[in-house]
């Protein structure tokens, strides 16, 4: 089992590393960090902007190759990744925004996968009642609506709940009510109002798709024989399903888990940009605006950290789900 | 259900009271001895558009400590109307008339009431081990929680000691150990041993057993039926077992119970089932079954036809379209199931079931035996070798590690295999899965170089060939496979599928549509279905539609693979003859493997029998079957069940004892040493010869032996074997745990570490 | 007993007797169809999506404003006679923005969803069949384009495509939509190599590219045709999320997403600039993906069936 994971892992390591340094080779093709300086009045000269580019390590003379290279040696050596275009370091910019966007990411998905199993397995149970219809039907719906129209729509209802009862109950813009003073309590509260709007976007979008998954998976474990072995035995349909189909339902979906967390990830990215906060995902999108090679790469291995770890901990739960797997 | 008469005689001969589905439900049993008794049960599964009565009005009962044999073939209701008695059918079922368990009635209970009788009052196994066992939980676990769900005063920990004691009883070696093992790290044996152990777990009245061998090869079979007579014995239980098999209840059952499209055509005890059969469909089955007793000597009668489709009953008798016998009023009454010669226990449904219980309708005659070839058609062929394997090794690496993958040990799934072939001879190459026998016919199809030995076809190595050569030589060579279905591209038509082996020689298409035709009317099939497609046809039909294939380019070896055992019994026969006649029509060479004895008995002139990836004794069919010298030979035969009751009682049987070990490394010596009866029988020198020597093949009476004693083989005859070694089995070096399973052959069981 | 005489011998090569007796059996394609009809998802779909498709093509027509005219009289105004979903601020008429906005995102996601399709058919295909390094390479890049959001790679690549025409968007966004698909196929591609009438094809000496053309893609065009349908929506939902950031179709071009963009902040005010794009959009994409499961319910016959 161990050394399943330790393989997997590895896979994992080698995946995130490689989409990391495609990711900064693809950006220093594509992004021209001199365009910013070159609209400035008055215009810097030309040796200006070349000592800001090298200084940054982004000079588009410099083939990219020995740029990449550069790159990693700072990477290994110093444990730095580089400047951001506005003179800070990726590293700090990135300690700044990363609990904002872990914070989302974490509880969105752990919401989404508990709401979606749930109902994924009520629906498979109770297939083709009203209840499963519904859920079908809602999860569709949701599915079909794109992150940002979701995040709009809650804030429409936000402001039409707020409106209708007179005060600022939910708040939905930004992480937290800028020079709110209080205690440690109030604060708290203030950032937990922040977080509803965002986490129930994140949230509802993960659980539609989890829970389509978990009952197409449930469904195909109600037939299994073994069900009918456990009825056999003496257990009753529901008792059978719950002990043993369950059980053997989650195990497709700790696979399912690693592969939609990128759309997960993307998602985060597109809720942070709608609630105007300053996660990584804004980080992301301002550096590909702003032609920032470095924050650009330093957002990605960010996603590709995530997507290893979110890999590695599936295949966790897949050993322990299952033990087939455990050689 | 319409056309079923209001007054029907039972299988106990009691007239059924009431209009089918009125009858009260709870009328206590007259009788005290009766556990289970069946009426009038009718199942429909209603689908959009239509609805398929898989049940149609069975009556049957099951006495204290009775053996019943329910026969029959696919579809003919015979599982639909167990898992009806176990509660146990979707609730989109609609079940009528009654089931009376212990007198009381088991309709229209709820899930809650019945699972407490399910697995204590009565419980069932299942055929498919593999999927019957949640494949997360512990062998153990599973057991317990059987046991704790009817006591639930049982401790966890005495639940688990129990388990370990029935695992013991059921024979599973080393059942501490064994208890923590998840299913997938058992073999199929090994797993409906589990099975059986959770079965009778809380010594139930009545155990169902739902073809609980069909999974499983036929020395496994043997054991597992063993167990199974031994749960009986230590429980006291009633038996119901469910087959397609005739063979494997004419030695077990008490009763029997022929079903047919959804209903009982015949029941009576073993010996008039199978001695005075009264209803023509078992007549029919009995002759069409290839048989180890008289296989090989006359030509087997085929069972023309299908069972008909549930959905859309014509009224009559439903076997009317197949029976050779029937009369007008068979097509417009559906005979009801009528008492024979006054005997209450046995009954037939059939109009005519008086002229053959009185013998004016005689039961070898019923059905038109099938002329031979006649001699004008024969093709004259000299004997020369067309095909020669010499040595053929295949061996696969077995890794290991997840990181860093190492080899571990060589899978010698074929090792060193010789035989050879001459034109017009069938070749029978037998033996349980896991043996390579598939593997050594892929390697020969391949028709490349092979890892070690010699392939040679018409006198050509093919390890010579160019690329085109190659082409041109698969001309000779063809294949027919099991499965029909999954033989056969779903998405072209018959004339497409027929005419491929064509198109890769480039020949012209009017050309391939005059040869396609002329091998479909060779087959049987007629040249106007070349337009359908493949899903159009009925199983035997298709078989016939791979053999046009595999016939179009003319060959002259044809490969079989298991070619009839897909099929439903009473489809074999006639698969079988047109093979054998197109043989003699064609002078083809057969290569035809095969686990089932019997059907190689009536087919192969030559028998090669594998064991792990070798040939251990090979000769004359008549010498092999009449006289085996090797021991596992020996074993195999013995453990063929013979569809005759008579026979069966008075045979003697070897069971091997374990599983197949899996084909890795040997560890020196004979490789079958580890499950071989004889070699317990020999002194102490000649088991140092077992251990130290690999045996090599040599001539002993009629048939190349590799077995250092195959002289001494009549100590086993002698009957010092114990016919029922009820004793634990012992674990064997290679009986260990940890071994991949023994199913599929070694080109599967590369552990994937993926 | 004369009956007996009936029962001569038959002559043995000609056993036809074995015809079907039943009706004739249905072929996979109608009975595909026939549980389709069945299914009231796929009604819905396929009449929601026939009706947006036809009030794409036909909805300008009765309607007095092109995308382009401004209303000057008529600036901000809620829905009226006049403009059926309102004006925008600069008297842009939004049910004909609308119209011309979902004409362009299905066009987008109509060509998207079957071009995702064919590339995931053809690299699963050759990837499970051949097996070995071009397998491992394939499935090496198909998880690497999985790991990487290929939303993130959109917008990296918006620089070059934003000075490309919208056609450009379409064949990126087919370009990294085939991934999860191609697992798909490859794994079904990989059993079926296991299957007997492909082994059948290769003992034949059948060449690997005529097997894979004639045998594998046929069999595995059920589930392309599945991923083209739920393609469509998902193609239409990059398109406007990458628009709707400005990053996907550019002005003067319209999308539905471009529109959602402009509406956004006046979502909460003038609700009809945001709702009825935005719910046109929900609209098409749903009835898609509702086509896309009815389709995946009727071929595979054990996602729905009623068992318990």
């Amino acid at each position: 089992m161990i050394g399943f994971i330790a393989k997997r892992f590895i896979n994992y390591a080698i995946l995130s590393a490689i989409a990391t340094l495609s990711a900064y080779v693809l950006a220093s093709i594509i992004l021209n960090p001199a365009a910013r300086y070159l609209g400035r009045n008055p215009r810097p000269s030309d040796d200006t902007i070349n000592a800001i580019l090298d200084g940054l390590g982004v000079n588009p003379n410099t083939p990219v190759i020995e740029r990449l290279w550069a790159w990693i040696v700072r990477l290994v050596t110093q444990g730095s990744l580089g400047d951001t275009i506005h003179n800070t370091s990726v590293i700090s910019e990135m300690t700044a925004r990363a609990g904002t966007s872990l914070r989302l990411l974490i509880l969105g998905t752990i919401l989404a996968a508990l709401v979606g199993v749930a109902l994924g397995v009520w629906g498979a149970v109770r297939q083709y009642k009203f209840s499963d219809q519904a859920i079908s039907f809602a999860s569709f719906t949701i599915l079909a609506t794109p992150a940002f129209v979701i995040g709009i729509l809650l804030m429409i209802s936000a402001t039409m709940f707020n409106n209708l009862l007179g005060i600022q109950l939910i708040n939905f813009t930004g992480e937290y009510t800028a020079g709110l003073d209080g205690g440690w309590w109030v604060l708290f509260w203030d950032r937990a109002a922040h977080l509803l709007l965002p986490t129930i976007a994140l949230a509802l979008m993960g659980a539609a798709g989890y829970s389509r998954y978990q009952r197409s998976a449930m469904l195909d474990v109600l037939s299994a024989d073994y069900i009918r072995t456990a009825r056999s035995k003496g257990r009753t349909r529901g008792s059978a399903l719950v002990r043993h189909g369950v059980r053997v339902a989650l195990i497709p979906m700790s696979t399912y888990f690693a592969y939609s967390f990128a759309t997960i990830l993307a998602g985060a990215a597109v809720t942070e940009l709608v609630f105007s906060w300053h996660g990584m995902g804004e980080m992301l999108v301002q550096a590909i605006s702003q032609s920032d090679i470095n924050a650009f790469t330093g957002a990605i291995l960010f996603n590709a950290v995530l997507i290893l770890i979110a890999g590695t901990l599936s295949d966790v739960v897949y050993a322990a789900l299952d033990p087939r797997v455990r050689v | 259900m319409t056309e079923r008469p209001t007054q029907v005689i039972d299988a106990h001969g009691r007239r059924a009271q009431g209009a089918p589905g009125t009858q009260a439900g709870n009328t206590p049993s007259s009788m005290p001895n009766r556990l289970l008794e069946v009426r009038d049960l009718s199942v429909t599964f209603p689908q959009p558009g239509r609805e398929v009565q898989a049940v149609r009005g069975v009556n049957y009962h099951v006495d204290k400590g009775e053996f019943l044999g329910i026969v029959g073939e696919s579809g003919s209701g015979k599982s639909v109307s167990s898992l009806a008695v176990m509660g146990l059918l979707p609730s989109s079922a609609r079940i009528g008339g009654d089931i009376l368990f212990e007198g009381k009635s088991l309709l229209g209970r709820s899930d809650k009431d019945m699972s407490r009788l399910r697995g204590d009052g009565i419980s069932i196994i299942f055929q498919d081990p593999l999927s019957a066992l949640t494949p997360v939980y512990t062998i153990g676990a599973q057991i317990a929680e059987a046991l704790q769900l009817h006591d639930s005063k049982l401790s966890r920990l005495a639940a688990n000691v129990r388990a370990v004691e029935l695992l013991k009883v059921v024979g599973i070696p080393n059942p501490e150990r064994r208890a923590q093992a998840f299913p997938h790290e058992f073999s199929g044996g090994m797993r409906q041993r589990a099975m059986i152990a959770i079965a009778i777990a809380n010594n139930p009245r009545l155990i169902i057993a739902d073809e609980p061998t069909t999974a499983l090869d036929v020395t496994i079979q043997a054991q597992i039926l063993e167990v199974l007579q031994k749960a009986k014995e230590l429980t006291g239980a009633a038996v119901v077992l469910i087959t397609h098999d005739l063979g494997v209840v004419a030695g077990n059952a008490d009763r029997i119970a022929v079903m047919y499209a959804g209903r009982i055509v015949e029941t009576g005890t073993v010996d008039q089932v199978f001695h005075q059969p009264s209803m023509p469909y078992t007549i029919g089955l009995l002759r069409s079954m290839p048989n180890l007793a008289t296989a090989g000597h006359q030509r087997l009668v085929p069972l023309e036809g299908r069972p008909p489709q549930l959905d859309n009953l014509a009224p009559g008798c439903p076997f009317a379209p197949r029976c050779p016998v029937a009369i007008d009023a068979c097509r417009t009454t559906e005979p009801p199931l009528a008492m024979v010669a006054g005997d209450p226990l046995n009954a037939s449904a059939c109009l005519r079931v008086d002229e053959i219980a009185r013998g004016s309708l005689e039961r070898a005659h019923l059905y038109p035996v099938p002329e031979p070839v006649p001699a004008a058609e024969r093709a004259e062929v000299e004997p020369e070798k067309v095909l020669e394997v010499a040595g053929l090794k295949r061996h696969f690496p077995l890794t290991k590690g997840s990181v860093f993958r190492h080899t571990i040990g060589t899978v010698r799934a074929v090792d060193g295999v010789s035989f050879q072939i001459r034109s017009g001879q069938t070749l029978g190459l037998v033996g349980e899965s896991g043996c390579g026998k598939s593997t050594t016919i892929m390697e020969i199809l391949e028709l490349a170089k092979p890892q070690a030995g010699l392939v040679s076809i018409n006198g050509t190595d093919v390890a010579t060939l160019s690329a085109k050569e190659r082409r041109a030589l698969r001309r000779d060579i063809q294949v027919v496979f099991q499965d029909p279905m999954a033989s056969l591209d779903p998405r072209l038509p018959v004339q497409d599928l027929v005419a491929e082996p064509l198109t890769v020689h480039g020949v012209p298409a009017a050309e391939r549509r005059r040869k396609v035709a002329e091998v479909l009317e060779l087959v049987g099939l007629e040249p106007a279905m070349a337009s359908r497609y493949p899903h159009e046809f009925s199983g035997g039909q298709r078989q016939r539609i791979g053999i046009a294939r595999a016939l179009v380019t003319d060959p002259k070896i044809v490969v079989l693979d298991e070619p009839v055992s897909a099929l439903d019994v009473s489809i074999q026969a006639g698969v079988i003859n047109l093979l054998a006649d197109l043989q003699e029509k064609l002078g083809l060479s057969y290569l035809f493997v095969a686990h089932d004895l019997a059907v190689v008995r009536q087919i192969a002139d030559n028998v090669a029998v594998m064991y792990l990836g070798r040939i251990v004794e090979s000769g004359p069919s008549e010498a092999i079957f009449a006289n085996p010298v090797h021991p596992y030979t020996r074993a195999l035969l013995s453990a063929v069940p013979v569809p005759d009751p008579t026979v069966e009682r008075s045979r003697s049987r070897v069971i091997l004892e374990g599983d197949l070990p899996s084909p890795t490394d040997a560890a020196g010596g004979c490789n079958f040493r580890t499950r071989c009866p004889l070699y317990k029988l020999i002194d102490p020198a000649g088991q140092e010869q077992c251990r130290v020597k690999d045996p090599e093949q040599r001539p002993v009476r009629d048939s190349q032996v590799a077995c250092h004693h195959a002289e001494r083989i009549e100590l086993m005859a002698a009957g010092t074997v114990p016919a029922a070694p009820n004793e634990p089995v012992a674990p064997g070096p290679l009986g260990e745990p940890g071994e991949p399973g023994q199913h599929g052959d070694p080109a599967g069981p590369r552990p994937s570490h993926t | 007993m004369s009956l007996i005489d009936e029962t001569t011998a038959v002559d043995p090569a000609a056993p036809t007797t074995e015809v079907v007796h039943s009706g004739k059996p249905v072929s996979r394609f109608s009975l595909v169809m026939s549980r389709l009809r069945r299914t009231p998802r796929f009604w819905v779909g396929a009449v929601g999506l026939g009706l947006v498709v036809l009030w794409a093509i036909f909805g300008l027509v009765p309607n007095a404003w092109n995308y382009t005219d401004l209303d000057i009289y008529n600036m901000g105004s809620s829905p009226s006679a006049l403009h059926w979903f309102g004006t925008s601020d600069i008297g842009e008429d939004i049910y004909a923005q609308t119209i011309v906005g979902l004409r362009k995102s299905l066009i987008i996601g109509l060509l998207v969803g079957p071009l995702a399709a064919i590339i995931a058919g053809i690299v699963g295909a050759v990837a499970g069949y051949l097996g070995g390094w071009w397998d491992r390479a394939i499935v090496w890049v198909i998880d690497l384009l999985l790991v990487l959001p290929s939303l993130f790679l959109f917008i990296l690549l918006s620089p070059i495509f934003k000075q490309l025409s919208w056609v450009a968007l379409i064949f990126l966004l087919a370009a990294f939509g085939w991934m999860i698909m191609a697992r798909v196929i490859r794994a079904q591609t990989r059993s079926l190599r296991e299957r007997d009438f492909i082994k059948a094809a290769r003992f034949m000496g059948v060449d690997t590219w005529t097997i894979i053309r004639r045998h594998v893609l046929p069999n595995v065009s059920s589930l392309l045709i599945i991923d083209a349908t739920l393609g469509v929506g998902g193609a239409i939902l990059s398109e406007t999320t990458l628009s709707f950031f400005g990053f996907g179709i550019q002005a003067p071009d319209v999308s539905l997403g471009t529109l959602l963009a402009a509406g956004q902040t006046a979502a909460a005010t003038r609700p009809w600039l945001f709702i009825f794009p935005a719910a046109i959009l929900v609209i098409t994409v749903l009835c898609a993906s509702l086509i896309g499961d009815a389709l995946r319910d009727a071929v595979d016959p054990t996602s729905g069936a009623n068992r318990d």
